[in-house]
């Protein structure tokens, strides 16, 4: 019986994700014009546009390989499988097993690798440009994230993001100085991940500022569609992230009844709507950094996870 | 039971015949393809010999060779038999490979012989069992590949490569021969059972550790020890290449395992400090001047030296917790760096390989002129992109599971008592994730460049897909790397026994966990498992692929490319390395390489093009070797002044020399 709820939670949570994450994108984008006073697309716009994508016949460059073809299903499959195996509404998932934190990471790192190799196939400037500076960007928001996993598993003694959850839901963890530095630093590399301002623009194109825009120029239809889902994916994954290990409140734990499930999804969808709050009203208030200033800004969230690790080397109880 | 060490001396003794006999049929055609073949068939005898000799007993065979009061010891342990299986692996992918790819050179009477004496002398370092064996074995060894460096040795840069290569060997095989006088003693025991039950001083230890730093580490490419390896690696043909990059270096590793292992006795805790440090240095520092290179041997290289890096990264953990007597943690740690051993080989041999297919396809190793082989060698470029993932280490590929291993050790050291060690081994951890994400950067640079785009010069443009022996080679290496990636725990077992050897504890049997998934040391802590990610990816992206297809639309039409609406059909105009690599020697390079970039703008109406100069240092060259060159030079110019005397002054220097010998003795 737990087995098959187990199942039921897992396969749940693959649809779930991949259900609520163009809402999300939708909802920030609202959010976002409400505070420009603009009206705004409707929610459900980005539903819409994957359909119309999807639909749409796809046009590919005279001299595209078939990495271009197949990469964007590769960049969704990485991500999908990435953002399926952090808790979303429970914890106890079925296969949380086969991959820890350290491991979702580097999925999104492969996702990424895949991305920038089809920035460079057509051969444009363009797609050029964004690659060099993608892949400039994650060489410090990589480990910057491992030395945030190493702050979260060295409090909870493990790299399992399930067991973290529960961990720090059994309120056995007060406040902790590195827990905060590992907490800004998440934002920050959040930021930079789903690239957000400052560190990139996602309603940009034709500016030479732009990075992810860059790299999918060449992208039309259905591929185009897979690479827009998957970063929509990517944004609803660090959003769960952050909040299943600093607000972790609500998460039904496993083998628990329908109604723990049902107020797990509640308050999930919540966290999502309060996330993607936040991020409208921080992208609002702030203006786009010149790319050379990123690596300020990633060596901040570098430094402070170094400092949170190091904290916790030095004593257990910071 | 001295099967093991007998079957594989006897392979050893195959390929120096071999290696004899190239020396006589070197002038005929079918010469090649004789000499690769009968060594794949010699090296696949000996790596199966050595994976079967894995969990046997250990068994030592002394031959009355060498010096006649000692004879010549060899030996197979579990350790001896892992190595000598990479070895022998490594030998058997290269000479497979080669069967095609050797037809190619020009001068093959220069290559055919050595080679097959070059994995014999490998092999005979790995199964020493005294010290005398291990450092003929040694030269032996560097003279061979000294040889095969140079085997196109009409090229200037080669032969300063050779001669480079050839000053760093001495002095490396110098370092060794005091390391074991130290471990030998004044009673002068030089069988290495001899040397592990003689006691050091806490002094010697830490000399023997320096020397084998120096020693082992500048065969291997420790920072700064490596200048020699770009240079020599890239110049020698590119299964030779494969073979010193894949396989030399890890006899090296091997060299340094044996010494401060097995050989030294128990270490301080201060050991791995030194270790931990040179091997983050070296795994950033490779990788950064990986992403520096446009000649695409090179580059590997350089990230050759990152992964050496990587893998004194786990040497210097497990030592660090076999000091404080945290056995379990130090099994942890070693499986990880023996791991990565492993992995290397098999994905820096593949990357080789493709790099010599390209080779082979253009003539041009410079990869700012090539472009698009995507479509004209799909399969190199399929498993040359299958290793650039693998070395980058992303699941589910290979290289993610040793540096996943090596996290895990990380996480265990909380509980180290020092200070020097509580601070050193997160910042350890720091750099083996950066050095991990920079060489993401620098193979989706160095794949993308030379096999994506449009072809930058009309040898990319018409290259040809390789030979089949090339292709099988380079597609059952790519393989290798998704098995290991997706089914790490067989291998895992594997190093169980060499592991226990060491020290003293070993991983839990990962076998007998449902799924084949790797658990370090609970599944409430941590686990992986690679096939199960692998199949959920391919599954998602398979379904994606059917709804979308079913259920939306599935035509694809072609155009010219958008690029905003402005593209150029000249090729200059697309990403070039250097301009990939921009970024990140803006980031890191200002201050590692002090990197400066100048642009000289011509007036206006002037009609020159405006230049951008990029200005780099090479530190290790710049601090260290220019000047010991330099200081060499000035004193050996000063000396020669003593050839040019006459009589007077030869008799008053003798006479001079008399008189300070004698005060000398009369002060003593």
């Amino acid at each position: 019986m737990v087995n098959l709820a187990g199942y039921l939670v897992q396969a749940g949570e693959m649809a779930l994700v991949l259900a609520l994450a163009p809402a999300v994108t939708g909802l920030t984008r609202k959010l976002k014009a409400r505070l420009l006073r603009k009206k705004g697309p409707p929610l459900l716009q980005p539903y819409l546009n994957l359909i119309r994508l999807m639909r749409k016949d796809a046009v590919l460059a005279d001299n595209a390989s078939w990495l271009f073809r197949t990469a964007p299903y590769a960049i969704f499959a990485a991500t999908w499988v990435a953002a399926a195996l952090v808790p979303t509404f429970a914890t106890g998932l079925m296969f949380s097993w086969s991959a820890d934190l350290i491991a979702i990471i580097a999925l999104l790192g492969s996702a990424r690798f895949f991305l920038a190799l089809a920035g460079l196939d057509i051969g444009t400037s363009f797609g050029g440009i964004g690659s060099s500076r993608e892949m400039m960007i994650a060489s410090l928001a990589e480990p910057a994230m491992i030395m945030i996993v190493f702050t979260l598993a060295l409090i909870a003694g493990s790299t399992q993001l399930s067991t973290i959850a529960e961990v720090m839901l059994g309120g056995a963890v007060n406040l902790r100085v590195s827990l905060a530095l590992a907490a800004v630093a998440l934002i920050l590399v959040a930021i930079a991940e789903n690239g957000r301002i400052p560190i990139d623009n996602p309603a940009t194109h034709l500016e030479l500022t732009m990075v992810h825009e860059a790299m999918v120029l060449e992208y039309s239809g259905r591929h185009l569609a897979m690479i827009e889902f998957a970063s929509s994916l990517k944004l609803l994954l660090y959003i769960s992230l952050i909040a299943c290990v600093f607000v972790p409140w609500g998460l039904a734990p496993m083998g628990s009844d329908l109604t723990a499930y049902a107020i797990g999804a509640g308050s999930y969808i919540l966290k999502l709507c309060a996330g993607a709050a936040l991020l409208a009203v921080f992208e609002t208030m702030i203006a786009k950094m010149r790319v050379f200033r990123v690596p300020n800004f990633l060596g901040a969230a570098l430094m402070l996870g170094l400092l949170g690790t190091l904290l916790l080397f030095v004593s257990g109880a910071l | 039971m001295t099967m093991a060490v007998v079957s594989e001396l006897a392979c050893v003794g195959a390929l120096l015949a071999l290696g004899a006999l190239a020396v006589a049929l070197a002038r005929f055609a079918a010469a090649s393809r004789l000499i690769y073949g009968l060594s794949f068939l010699v090296t696949s005898v000996a790596c199966v010999v050595a994976v079967l000799a894995l969990a046997a007993p250990a068994s030592e065979i002394v031959l009355p060779l060498g010096l006649p009061w000692m004879g010549a010891h060899f030996r197979v342990d579990a350790l001896t038999a892992f190595f000598l299986a990479v070895v022998n692996f490594g030998g058997a992918a290269a000479s497979f490979y080669a069967i095609g790819y050797g037809a190619h050179e020009e001068e093959p009477a220069r290559v055919l012989p050595f080679y097959p004496a070059f994995i014999a002398g490998m092999n005979l370092v790995v199964l020493a069992g005294d010290a005398f064996a291990f450092l003929l074995s040694w030269e032996f060894m560097s003279l061979t590949s000294w040889a095969l460096v140079m085997s196109h040795h009409k090229d200037a840069e080669n032969r300063r490569a050779g001669y480079v290569y050839l000053l760093m060997a001495s002095f490396g095989t110098l370092c060794l021969l005091l390391a074991f006088g130290l471990l030998a003693g004044a009673d002068g025991g030089y069988v290495f059972a001899q040397m592990h039950a003689h006691q050091l001083s806490a002094t010697l230890a830490a000399l023997v550790l320096g020397l084998a730093l120096l020693g082992a580490g500048s065969k291997a490419g420790l920072f700064p020890l490596h200048v020699w390896l770009p240079m020599a690696h890239p110049a020698a043909p590119s299964h030779v290449s494969a073979l010193m990059s894949g396989v030399m270096t890890k006899v090296a590793v091997y060299a340094f395992i044996r010494i401060v292992f097995d050989l030294v006795g128990f270490p301080d805790w201060w050991w791995s400090v030194v270790v931990l440090v040179l091997g983050g240095v070296t795994a950033v520092m490779g990788v950064l001047y990986a992403l520096m290179q446009c000649d695409l041997k090179r580059l590997l290289a350089y990230s050759t030296v990152e992964n050496i890096g990587i893998i004194f990264i786990g040497l210097g953990l497990a030592l660090a917790f076999r000091a404080n007597h945290m056995d379990g943690a130090a099994a942890l740690a070693l499986t990880g760096a023996l791991l990565h051993v492993l992995n290397h080989a098999v994905f820096k041999s593949l990357l080789f390989f493709g790099a010599g297919a390209v080779l082979n396809a253009t003539g041009l190793k410079d990869i700012e002129k090539l472009g698009g082989l995507i479509h004209r060698m799909r399969i190199t470029s399929t498993a040359f992109l299958v290793g650039a993932v693998a070395i980058s280490a992303l699941p589910p590929f290979n290289g993610f599971v040793s540096e996943w291993l090596t996290f895990q050790a990380v996480l265990l050291s909380p509980q180290i008592p020092q200070w020097g060690l509580k601070l050193m081994v997160p910042t350890a951890g720091t750099m083996l994730a950066l050095a991990a994400a920079l060489a993401g950067a620098c193979f989706v640079r160095g794949f993308g460049v030379s096999f994506l785009g449009r072809a930058r010069s009309a040898a990319a443009a018409e290259a040809q897909e390789v030979d089949r022996f090339s292709l099988a080679a380079m597609t059952g290496l790519a393989l290798l790397c998704l098995l290991l990636g997706i089914l790490p725990a067989f291998a895992i077992d594997g190093l169980a026994p060499v592991v226990q050897g060491l020290v003293h504890a070993q991983m839990p049997r990962q076998l007998g966990v449902a799924w084949w998934t790797v658990v370090p040391i609970a599944s409430s802590r941590s686990s992986y498992n690679g096939l199960l990610v692998f199949l959920f990816i391919a599954f998602s992206a398979s379904m994606a692929v059917v709804f979308i297809h079913q259920l939306a639309s599935r035509i694809v039409r072609r155009g010219p490319a958008w690029d905003c609406g402005t593209p150029s059909a000249s090729t200059a105009t697309q990403y070039t390395a250097g301009s990939f690599a921009q970024p990140i020697r803006r980031v890191f390079g200002s201050v590692v390489f002090r990197a400066r970039e100048a642009v000289t703008m011509p007036a206006p109406g002037d009609g020159r093009p405006a230049v951008l100069n990029v200005s780099m240092t090479d530190l290790p060259w710049d601090v260290i070797y220019d000047p010991i060159r330099d200081a060499v030079n000035a004193a050996t110019g000063w000396l020669n002044r003593l050839q040019f005397m006459t009589i007077r002054r030869y008799l008053t220097l003798v006479f001079m020399t008399l008189i300070l010998l004698l005060l000398v003795l009369a002060i003593w």
